[in-house]
């Protein structure tokens, strides 16, 4: 593992924000379905090349938080913020055009496409060539398809998974799948990369190499990235800042050491530290 | 021992794109072609071209048609026959408006009629998905039949109300109409198949099949990673109708001759599917041998008393078909649930390790 590659020619795509600025920012955002409250009034922010963790006991509403950022949900009240341009509601494709990309809790690949197919499917938005072309195949299409696959190429070397190019992912074991779910989100080039349990379900190992990746990817890229998880060893080492939530509500925020011994935080999920 | 993919060693990320990056498949492929335009057409009778060659082809196409939007965009449809037909009807009024049109001007335009039909009836599957998706392009098959049977114009007020190829010649040739040989309609629907069966590979294996594979595979996935599922699912139902729709009109301007409304009811659609079902979804290849084994198969097996000199009544041997073929069908669907085309796949998997077990 010592010897990684750091010739990276994807980077996190520049967005005019500089490191440390607010890259999103989450106001007053309310999410109700039907009588069920899943988050009220939370605000929040991340910056830019940090990485932002947020944690809560389950049905805390983590995952509705991050719905919301990408737009799959529409907050009744609140709006988002993102590289300085406020939004309500917008489409989830809209939001991958702005460079917000995420993965699954649930691993949520193409089952029956191969990994590498997979992975180009990240980059179907960057995409232009038209069905016409598409049906030659020969001349614009494939220069396209070859420059494509390249910077694919670049993620599996990154990820460590040439050996599984060309095996379905339907197939492969279940921290392989986690960690191709991970490129296909790296390959749309993200300036904020959304990781919902990116590690659960993992033994030691496939988490030891999971946080790697994770820090590469924020270190080498610069990609902000915004995470769910539930191994609070892993979040406290990796984190810049966490956000606490716990019934919906925002009970803590702050840096992983005044989470950690916050006594609201410690009642409601992390428990007495025997 | 043969087929081995060791030693063929790719270079460049073009060499790994190409359409056969087995070579062994490239020469088979030639074999096949060179059967198809050369030994077939040397050796076949009138009856081989006509009742076996011909729709087989036809049938393959329709298929694959079907197969891109339901094996590889995952949206079931059961109106294909009508997308058939609207094909056929609308090259027949192509034909008959402008007689000196080139019929594969005419073949090719009316492919854009059925997609356009084919568009508007996928619009519900921006909504509905599965079985309910399938009973809503239900509806377009009842509509369209019934409209083919009440909408005079379509046939040109002919009393029958069917309608009938005239001779279409090009270059000089008679190419369909009832004094058409049956090689040049071979060759004819030969070359259209191979084209757009080209294309299709193409269009399957870029960016526009991999958005359908994913819609497919996971429609919210999908949609989080950028993809527009409006846009994907439509383009799907557009170029799947297209081929459906060129395959109508080859189906009565090369082989049927004439057609009637009811030609086009739900037992073509359904002769289809299963077509597509039993080569395989998402597969190209799996079209052909499923139309080799639906259409061409109980030709060949009616044929095989009179070829033993048994004497058995036609009645009978139909009946026995039936029975065989149906058999057939759920043998291979009880051995390979995923169809004919992934027996070819395992089998070239063994094959590439041979004679060795691991």
């Amino acid at each position: 593992m010592n010897q990684r590659p750091d010739h990276m020619m994807l980077t996190a795509r520049d967005d005019g924000i500089a490191k440390g600025d607010v890259l999103l920012e989450a106001r007053n955002i309310s999410l109700a379905f039907g009588g069920v409250k899943a988050l009220t009034e939370i605000s929040l922010n991340i910056l830019k090349g940090e990485i932002r963790a947020i944690i809560g006991p389950n049905g805390a509403g983590k995952t509705s938080m991050l719905n919301v950022i990408n737009g799959f949900y529409t907050p009744q009240q609140g709006s988002i913020v993102f590289r300085g341009r406020e939004r309500r509601a917008m489409k989830p494709h809209h939001a991958v055009g702005q460079g917000i990309a995420r993965t699954f809790q649930n691993v949520a690949l193409f089952k029956g496409m191969s990994t590498l197919d997979n992975i180009m499917a990240g980059r179907s938005v960057m995409m232009k060539r038209h069905i016409g072309w598409q049906m030659l195949w020969h001349g614009p299409a494939l220069k396209e398809e070859i420059a494509h696959r390249e910077k694919v190429e670049e993620i599996i070397d990154f990820l460590e998974i040439q050996h599984i190019r060309h095996t379905p992912v339907g197939k492969l074991p279940y921290g392989l799948q986690k960690r191709v779910e991970l490129g296909r989100a790296l390959a749309m080039e993200p300036s904020l990369l959304l990781l919902d349990e990116p590690m659960a379900g993992m033994n030691l190992e496939e988490k030891e190499d999971m946080s790697r990746f994770i820090i590469d990817v924020n270190q080498q890229r610069g990609t902000t990235i915004a995470l769910i998880e539930h191994d609070m060893g892993v979040v406290m080492d990796l984190s810049d800042r966490v956000a606490v939530l716990d019934y919906g509500k925002k009970i803590a925020d702050g840096t992983p050491d005044a989470v950690k011994n916050d006594q609201g935080v410690i009642d409601a999920y992390l428990g007495v530290p025997r | 021992m043969l087929y081995r993919t060791a030693g063929q060693f790719k270079t460049s990320y073009a060499a790994d794109h190409a359409l056969f990056p087995v070579r062994q498949d490239a020469i088979l492929l030639g074999v096949v072609l060179v059967f198809a335009f050369v030994v077939f057409p040397l050796t076949a009778s009138e009856f081989a071209f006509r009742a076996l060659l011909i729709p087989v082809l036809i049938y393959a196409l329709a298929a694959l048609g079907l197969n891109i939007l339901t094996g590889y965009a995952g949206q079931l449809s059961l109106g294909t026959g009508a997308f058939m037909g609207v094909g056929a009807y609308a090259c027949y009024k192509l034909i008959t408006l402008f007689p000196e049109m080139n019929i594969v001007v005419a073949i090719a335009l009316s492919g854009f009629f059925s997609a356009s039909v084919g568009a508007l009836f996928g619009l519900p599957s921006l909504r509905i998905k599965g079985f309910y998706l399938a009973i809503a392009t239900l509806a377009a098959q009842f509509f369209l039949v019934w409209l083919f049977q009440k909408w005079a114009w379509l046939y040109n007020y002919s009393a029958s109300g069917a309608i009938h190829v005239p001779n279409i010649s090009m270059f000089g040739i008679t190419v369909a109409g009832p004094r058409a040989a049956a090689i040049t309609q071979y060759y004819f629907v030969l070359g259209i198949v191979c084209v757009v069966t080209f294309f299709a590979i193409n269009i399957t294996r870029g960016r526009v099949g991999r958005m359908w594979k994913a819609v497919r595979d996971m429609d919210i996935a999908a949609e989080l990673v950028g993809i527009n599922l409006m846009r994907a699912k439509l383009t799907a139902f557009f170029v799947s109708s297209y081929i459906v729709g060129i395959s109508g009109a080859l189906f009565v301007f090369l082989w049927r001759g004439a057609a009637e409304a009811n030609l086009f009811d739900i037992p073509l659609s359904f002769r289809v599917l299963f077509i597509a079902i039993i080569g395989g979804l998402g597969s190209i290849l799996g079209n052909y041998l499923g139309a080799i084994l639906i259409v061409a198969l109980p030709v060949i097996i009616s044929g095989v008393p009179a070829m033993l000199g048994i004497r058995v009544a036609s009645a009978t041997v139909e009946h026995l078909n039936v029975m065989i073929i149906g058999a057939l069908i759920i043998t291979f669907l009880i051995v390979e649930p995923h169809g004919l085309a992934r027996f070819w796949a395992v089998i070239r998997e063994k094959l590439i390790l041979w004679p060795f077990p691991h």
